[in-house]
């Protein structure tokens, strides 16, 4: 028997058919749903670059067995923008130069984001810091980063001040 | 990653008693699935059952085996009377790994030793009679306290090092019904001939951790972890420390070191020599030599003596000090200043 899964990604509810169960989230987005943004890097939970919201928590796609997550809903880098205009995380990156190479990109922001949502680290650049430890970066943008998600922060929090007083 | 069957337990009795591997937040066993040192012929899915709660139980805290250690960390109870556990919680892993890892996962996670990792290595943990790869190899992680010549890995835990010093229970169903395990006595020593005799018989299952009423332990409750980069690495020693104090003088004392042996360590008797003095700088030195006797090396690693020591002193130090209305920037961390902070 084959099992279906469930999955709601990036807001589009899906039915995905899985005949091997040791797919991990990580390799059936990236090859079933092929949504490639998603990186593989260490594939063992050590580099952060598969990072994406599980039921809007910042988690390991790596380390998540599809089937466990059946029913969950996922967010991954491609569903941050809303069509041209990017996420203040996204944007703030590029106004801060929070890469080089890039690759571990897609992993620092989700991981960005799911920090913000958290919301313990606030405008603490020590605190961004060791609550990013999780995403390593090889081409060592890590300053940038920690300006990004700074700003980023700054951004989101206004708005959301704003959007409570109005 | 060989191939397996999943079946997914919607209940705590379909779990208890059923064949295969429990898997939980999957962190450390689909790790240890794809470099091949965990085969399982079959996953039991125990991620949904509904023991993800933490409640009030006789005073103290009863946290459900599912519970996400991020939740463990952030929970206001935890934070306001068992500090040196969030703190321990915080200085583990990396925030993807505890927003997945469970309570009971925690528990249950296999050893870091690399020998144990590497399946071309022998290893009297992962296949009994291969002999020790670790014995005379790099052992500067490896225990100075409670080892044989069969083993000489340690548990990795940070959160099982504070809840031993909390006095924590492990409750387990089984086939044959409840039995409870002290958190400090829950992973074997080993023997002679290796890890010693598995925690859990087939089929049981950790379904809480209980922790009894700290009273005013609550208040002097730290962790600090010696590590060879600040964040996201396992310890080389670490220390939890949860101190009560009237006048000065320290009535109740609890010290547990990790990264030293293959459980945490219980100092009994450093706590008795705390018990009753005054809570000073000269009384955490003395104490802290107790903390690590009967410690040995197992290797080339007799640095972890002294350092055991030192960082014992400086959990005690900062828990007189109280614990803070806010946990440091950089948990547990040895660079996180003495200020308090």
């Amino acid at each position: 028997m084959t099992p279906t899964l469930n999955l709601t990604i990036n807001g589009v509810p899906q039915q995905i058919a899985l005949d091997d169960p040791r797919a991990t989230l990580l390799d059936l987005l990236r090859e079933r749903i092929g949504l490639t943004g998603t990186k593989k890097g260490c594939d063992r939970g050590q580099c952060g670059a598969c990072t994406v919201l599980i039921d809007g928590r910042r988690m390991n796609a790596c380390l998540a067995l599809a089937l466990s997550y059946d029913g969950a809903e996922i967010t991954t880098v491609e569903g941050l923008a809303t069509g041209e205009t990017l996420h203040p995380v996204q944007a703030a990156f590029i106004a801060h130069d929070g890469f080089q190479c890039g690759y571990c990109t897609p992993g620092q922001i989700m991981s960005a984001v799911g920090l913000i949502a958290e919301g313990e680290a606030g405008l603490d650049p020590e605190r961004i810091r060791e609550g990013m430890s999780g995403n390593l970066c090889r081409c060592a943008a890590y300053a940038g980063i920690t300006e990004a998600v700074l700003e980023a922060t700054r951004e989101m929090t206004s708005a959301t001040g704003e959007r409570e007083s109005a | 990653m060989n191939r397996f069957e999943y079946t997914r337990a919607e209940t705590l009795g379909a779990a208890v008693g059923a064949e295969g591997a429990f898997l939980a937040g999957g962190t450390n066993l689909l790790d240890l699935m794809k470099i091949g040192v965990a085969a399982p012929d079959r996953l039991v899915d125990i991620s949904h059952l509904p023991l993800d709660r933490i409640e009030e139980s006789a005073g103290g805290l009863r946290i459900g085996a599912m519970v996400r250690n991020a939740d463990i960390a952030r929970d206001p109870q935890v934070l306001a009377r068992y500090p040196a556990l969030a703190e321990a919680l915080l200085s583990g892993a990396s925030a993807q790994l505890r927003n997945a890892a469970t309570t009971g996962g925690n528990v249950m996670q296999a050893t870091r030793c690399s020998y144990f990792q590497d399946p071309l290595s022998p290893c009297n943990r992962r296949e009994p009679g291969s002999g020790c790869g670790a014995l005379g190899g790099v052992t500067r992680t490896h225990a100075v306290l409670g080892w044989t010549e069969g083993c000489i890995a340690v548990h990795p835990s940070d959160m099982c090092v504070a809840l031993a010093a909390y006095d924590a229970v492990v409750e387990i169903t089984g086939p044959g019904g409840l039995r409870e395990v002290a958190m400090e006595e829950f992973h074997p020593l080993p023997d002679a001939e290796g890890a010693g005799a598995p925690s859990l018989s087939p089929g049981e299952i950790i379904t809480h951790i209980r922790l009894p009423d700290p009273g005013p332990l609550a208040r002097h409750g730290r962790y600090v972890k010696l590590r060879e980069r600040t964040s996201f690495a396992f310890a080389i020693v670490s220390a939890a420390a949860a101190l009560a104090i009237e006048d000065g003088v320290i009535t109740e004392a609890r010290l547990a070191l990790g990264g030293v042996a293959a459980r945490p360590w219980r100092c009994r008797k450093a706590e008795e020599a705390l018990k009753g003095a005054l809570a000073t700088a000269e009384t955490f030195a003395r104490a802290s030599e107790l903390a690590t006797d009967g410690a040995r090396p197992s290797g080339d690693n007799a640095a972890k003596i002294v350092l055991a020591q030192r960082i014992a002193a400086r959990a005690l130090e900062r828990a007189a000090a109280g614990t803070p209305d806010r946990l440091p920037a950089l948990p547990a961390s040895v660079f996180a200043g003495d200020d308090n902070g």
